[in-house]
């Protein structure tokens, strides 16, 4: 799990163009979007896709979303649950 | 570059199939039944393939298997034109389903790898029954506007990504969709083109071709017609 929870941080830096944020700079429990990183609706479209491509694991709608985008433990599990084997 | 036309074997999408295959796009046409029709699209060098766009589990299985796309070009649809209060549910909800939903459920997929890319054309293609209204084309009009709002509320969405999203309105070409017409609606039509002819497919295709280009990277959000005058 903390291998998952360091890449999907690298993942969110590389997708969303955060450059100067280093992966320790994201807290497992820090909000991703709204307050937290600052990002919003329209970041996480770029990051849905990017989750999508890398771990096949889809985000069905907006109400799965916004809790699997609630920080990045919770979209850490969301993955771990879900990704294709 | 590859391109996606939908309803690309016959008719005005084949124009544009053919028009951005000059461009040098790699080029993929979807169809539903006309085999004719898309064994004559693969002859010239367009990759045929059967999928209806009114059906979400077709779109995603069509594109989990063809995947990213730098342009989508929406132009698959047919019309059941009766008056309204003559007109079936069911053929409202055809009708509607295959421009207006399919044009959601096909920019909801070309999008994710536009996205990805940062890079994109979408390009929808409706009518001037949407802008002035014609008798007999409710569902038409009414799935052509829909698109119309989609298209503008869809650009501002994903501007961010450098993707635009415009229509171009297509008025009376000479397609198989308008040999259906009678030969007085047709004589109707025509004396309303101030340009005093129908369209040739060429002439629309040459607008989605530059709408596709980097010319065209500050335009989103708009409805261009090419329609002899009409509107």
């Amino acid at each position: 799990m903390a291998d998952l929870l360091h890449e999907i941080k690298e993942l969110i830096i590389n997708s969303l163009n955060l450059e100067g944020t280093t992966p320790e700079e994201i807290g497992d429990d820090d909000p991703l979007f709204a307050s937290g990183l600052g990002l919003d609706s329209i970041d996480a479209l770029e990051l849905a896709v990017a989750i999508e491509r890398t771990y096949k694991v889809t985000i069905p709608d907006e109400a799965v979303g916004k809790q699997v985008f609630s920080s990045v433990k919770a979209l850490a599990t969301y993955v771990s649950e879900n990704r294709a084997q | 570059m590859r391109a996606l036309v939908t309803g690309g074997t016959r008719g005005l999408g084949r124009a544009m199939a053919d028009a951005l295959l000059a461009d040098g796009y790699e080029v993929v046409a979807t169809y539903v039944s006309n085999e004719a029709a898309a064994e004559d699209a693969r002859g010239r060098g367009i990759r045929a393939v059967r999928c209806d766009a009114a059906s979400g589990e077709a779109v995603q299985a069509f594109f989990s298997t063809e995947g990213d796309f730098d342009l989508l070009v929406h132009a698959a649809g047919f019309t059941r034109d009766k008056l309204m209060m003559m007109m079936p549910e069911a053929d409202f909800d055809a009708v509607l389903g295959v421009h207006l939903v399919g044009g959601f459920l096909v920019a909801k997929q070309a999008m994710k790898g536009m996205i990805a890319k940062r890079r994109g054309r979408i390009v929808f293609i409706v009518s001037p029954t949407a802008l002035v209204g014609r008798a007999g084309q409710t569902s038409y009009g009414a799935a052509k506007a829909g698109l119309i709002g989609l298209a503008r509320s869809l650009a501002r969405e994903i501007a961010r990504f450098h993707i635009t999203v415009n229509c171009v309105s297509a008025g009376l070409v000479e397609t198989g969709l308008t040999e259906t017409l009678s030969d007085t609606a047709r004589a109707e039509i025509l004396r309303g083109i101030p340009l005093g002819r129908a369209g040739r497919p060429e002439e629309v295709a040459a607008v989605v071709s530059f709408l596709a280009s980097d010319r065209a990277s500050y335009i989103t959000g708009q409805v261009i017609s090419v329609d002899g005058g009409i509107t």
